[in-house]
């Protein structure tokens, strides 16, 4: 032995190589390396750059208003965050950035008008019941930013609903207080595709632009942040629906295509609905989670008193996830057909 | 391209998800191989291979010849040893290797006269290896012969190579694949010895093929390897082995994985290779084959990589079995300054040591160092269900469940998502973004069901 401890200590003594300090080795499991690419905190950093195209279109359109609403949610989800750790006595975790990315979905899906205390609320319920009783980051069952808002929704419907979709800028002439969706479910009244597709029409701040949430999207599902399978899923299967009762009641497409681009189902199908935490794990589960999402839309659209549904939908089938991964796993290669 | 080179073979030339990590072979994938010297003392621990340990054959004071059996397998599933140095058997040493066993282990310290090293190393490289009239040579004596040389499977397992080859009546099989994938990063002895010995290797292929009279013989190369596809190529013009290109996807080198890529088959769940009428084995091993029927020389030297930026000079280097680490880790130019973990094999599957007297294996593949700057951190968080793990597995499991059952210590669960399919490649807690070990968590959730199913 004496002779190979030698060997060892040339192998690392100082004297080799004047100067140098002997390298300090480590032991751990394999494997010893890992995807720089990624991690925790540069997911949550994608999904607040695939936000931003919808962040600047809200701030264009709602200004003050959207602004208001998103400084009021960030800044209380990361406090709640904050003081929620701290009473549990856990490590501080507001370096992952989820307590924020919850912020800024919660405050783009804030009605412009509703006021200050309103987006504290929910974001406070939202990190409080929605995540942190559940164990943090990873545990929760619920999308945070949807049991804060659906907190807030059954709390001050007025506030809420669709009286407080004012026309707060004046720059919709088209509609005047109601969204497009429930002008058309209560008014029947229709708002142009366009206007739809771009944004300037009223709704939650961050909601109403389909091309922002479809070019945020797309970035996600190409840093594969996102799964595309849920949001394709459920665009597919609220196009369906809505394309069903479009030829059966002859609306020559305009049904078709305000649910398509109406309201939060694009902002909801890409940011919403596919948070990993609270959707499936395989590939399959993420098609039953999107099926399921898109059916739950249209029945709360077509046969429920509000008019949007894509909130109540995410939650009902975040309820359903872990049945989803439960039913879906996947057979190992090399295993035999039961 | 791959598509194309696997004509006539079922497969896709690839296997559902899997990872690619960077692969960092150019550290040492231009460095020819280079043959040290005969060491002062060797050290052979007598399990060195996956079965019953080899029984010493020699006492203590003994003189023992370049290639003299040392230790014999006596059992079916064991291998004998073979002394790599000319010199004087000294009292046993115990020695631990860096997967953590502790053996006990045949000492050799050098004497008398040595045969050079690069003697035995041209004999590899020898390009005028016969690629026929292997019909005089009956399947059982190259089995015998296999067995007699204590050639076990060089690509890391270590699993008696005898016993995959042993003709069977109950499974025939087909095709022979000779592995030459090499899909761990940084390690690229296979890599050079396909491309400086490429005739060895087709030699071996024909001679174990004949083994299990399998009709189809087929080298994989993952197409990062241009240079070793061309060489292998040209060896094998004449001769009935063909070459595959495979896709470069970790791990496309585990066994399974490449059965499904070339063959297109599935290996049962528990099963191995001869399930589907396929056996497999690396390209070294299979150069070792043919040394040891056309030279009848024993497996005592092996190609061996010592790479990555922790080492000085990174470099392929043929090595005798039981030589210290500590002296090829010298032959390297010694660690840097910055070096922070010494590996086993390489960065993937390896395992981490700090006890470098331990002596290079028959199943040792090579040294990966990396500083710190390249090894994984240990900063994990909860696990965000991305899903990523996933689509990573090669095995098609759901890690993370696995992981958390093995946390939760619940063996029941784990059974149920198929725990024991993981082949641990490790691909799962590479991709993780939340650093999670999967495959740690894995693997202790597999003795937990071991035991949870004996209680
Ligand atoms: S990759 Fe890691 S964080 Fe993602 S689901 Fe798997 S274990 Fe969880
Ligand atoms: S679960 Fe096992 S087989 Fe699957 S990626 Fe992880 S280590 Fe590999």
């Amino acid at each position: 032995m004496s002779d190979t401890n030698r060997l060892i200590d040339s192998a690392m003594s100082p004297e080799d190589r004047p100067g140098r300090k002997p390298p300090f080795i480590n032991v751990a499991p394999s494997p010893h390396i890992s995807d720089s690419r990624a991690g925790t905190r540069r997911m949550m950093v994608d999904v607040i750059l695939g936000l931003s195209p919808a962040i600047v279109v809200s701030l264009y359109l709602f200004r003050f208003y959207a602004l208001k609403q998103l400084i009021v949610c960030v800044a209380a989800c990361l406090a709640a965050e904050y003081l929620f750790v701290r009473m549990r006595g856990k490590s501080f975790t507001l370096k992952d950035c989820s307590a924020m990315v919850t912020g800024v979905i919660l405050g783009l899906s804030m009605p412009g008008s509703a006021p200050w205390f309103v987006g504290a609320l929910a974001s406070v319920v939202g990190i409080g019941i929605g995540k942190i009783v559940f164990g943090g980051v990873g545990m929760n069952i619920f999308n945070p930013a949807m049991v804060g808002r659906a907190f807030v929704m059954i709390a001050f419907a007025q506030l809420m609903g669709a009286g407080a979709y004012e026309n707060v800028t004046g720059l919709v002439d088209a509609v005047s207080g109601a969204t497009p969706l429930s002008a058309l479910k209560f008014n029947g009244v229709q708002t142009g595709i366009s206007p739809l597709f771009m944004g300037v029409t009223n709704g939650s701040v961050g909601e109403v632009s389909a091309i922002a949430c479809i070019l945020g999207g797309l970035y996600l599902i190409y840093r594969k942040t996102a799964s595309w399978q849920i949001p394709a899923s459920i665009l597919i299967t609220v196009a369906l629906i809505a394309g069903i009762t479009d030829v059966a009641g002859g609306y020559q497409g305009l049904f078709l295509l305000h649910h398509l681009f109406a309201g939060a189902l694009m902002f909801g199908a890409f940011f919403i609905a596919t948070d990993p935490v609270t959707s499936p794990l395989t590939a399959k589960g993420k098609v039953i989670f999107g099926v399921g999402t898109g059916c739950l839309i249209m029945v709360i659209r077509l046969f429920s008193g509000y008019p949007e549904g894509v909130m109540f939908a995410v939650l009902i089938m975040n309820a359903m996830t872990p049945l989803i991964n439960s039913w879906t796993i996947p057979k190992p290669m090399g295993q035999k057909e039961a | 391209m791959g598509l194309l080179k696997l004509k006539g073979f079922p497969g896709t030339g690839s296997f559902p998800h899997g990872v690619h990590p960077p692969d960092n072979k150019a550290l040492s994938a231009n460095m020819a191989v280079e043959v040290m010297e005969t060491p002062g003392t060797v050290t052979l621990p007598l399990l060195q291979h996956l079965g019953v340990p080899s029984k010493q054959i020699v006492k203590s004071g003994e003189t023992v010849s370049y290639g003299q059996m040392v230790g014999k397998g006596e059992a079916f599933v064991s291998a004998s040893l073979h002394a790599p140095i000319a010199g004087k058997v000294k009292r046993n040493a115990m020695v631990t290797l860096p997967n953590g066993r502790r053996l006990e282990a045949i000492t050799i310290q050098a004497d008398g006269e040595q045969i050079p090293p690069e003697r035995i190393w041209e004999e590899v490289t020898f390009t005028q290896w016969p690629k026929d009239g292997f019909s005089d040579h009956a399947p059982m004596d190259i089995v015998n012969k296999i067995q007699e040389s204590g050639i076990v499977g060089l690509g890391g397992a270590a699993f008696p190579t005898h016993v995959k080859v042993m003709p069977n009546d109950t499974r025939v099989i087909d095709t022979f694949v000779v592995n030459g994938c090499e899909c761990e990063p940084y390690l690229t002895c296979d890599y050079r010895l396909m491309v400086e010995a490429p005739d060895v290797i087709v030699a071996g292929a024909l001679l174990a093929a004949r083994a299990v009279s399998a009709r189809e013989i087929v080298i994989c190369v993952e197409d990062n390897k241009p240079e070793a596809i061309k060489r292998l190529q040209d060896a094998a013009r004449q001769t009935v082995v063909q070459v595959a290109v495979v896709k470069t996807k970790y791990p496309q080198g585990s066994e399974k994985q490449l059965v499904q890529a070339v063959v297109g088959l599935d290996i049962p769940l528990g099963g191995l290779p001869a399930d589907v009428g396929v056996a497999v084995s690396n390209v070294q091993t299979i150069a070792t084959v043919a040394r040891s029927i056309v030279k009848d020389v024993p497996l005592t030297h092996r190609v061996i990589t010592v790479s990555g930026r922790g080492i000085c000079n990174p470099k392929n280097i043929f090595v005798p079995i039981g030589v210290s680490l500590a002296e090829v880790v010298d032959f390297c130019g010694g660690l840097t300054p910055n070096a922070a973990r010494i590996i086993s094999g390489g960065p993937m599957m390896g395992f981490a040591f700090s006890d470098l007297s331990a002596p290079v294996t028959k199943g040792t593949s090579g040294l990966t160092i990396l500083t710190h700057d390249d090894v994984r951190k240990a900063n994990e968080t909860n696990c965000v269900r991305c899903g990523r793990c996933v689509d990573a597995c090669p095995m098609n499991l759901v890690p993370t469940k696995l992981a958390l059952a093995a946390r939760y210590k619940n063996p029941e669960v784990a059974d149920r998502y198929h725990i024991r399919a993981c082949v641990e490649c490790g691909s799962c807690s590479y991709v993780c973004p939340a650093k999670l070990n999967l495959v740690q968590l894995i693997r202790e959730g597999k003795v937990q069901l071991n035991a949870w199913e004996r209680r």
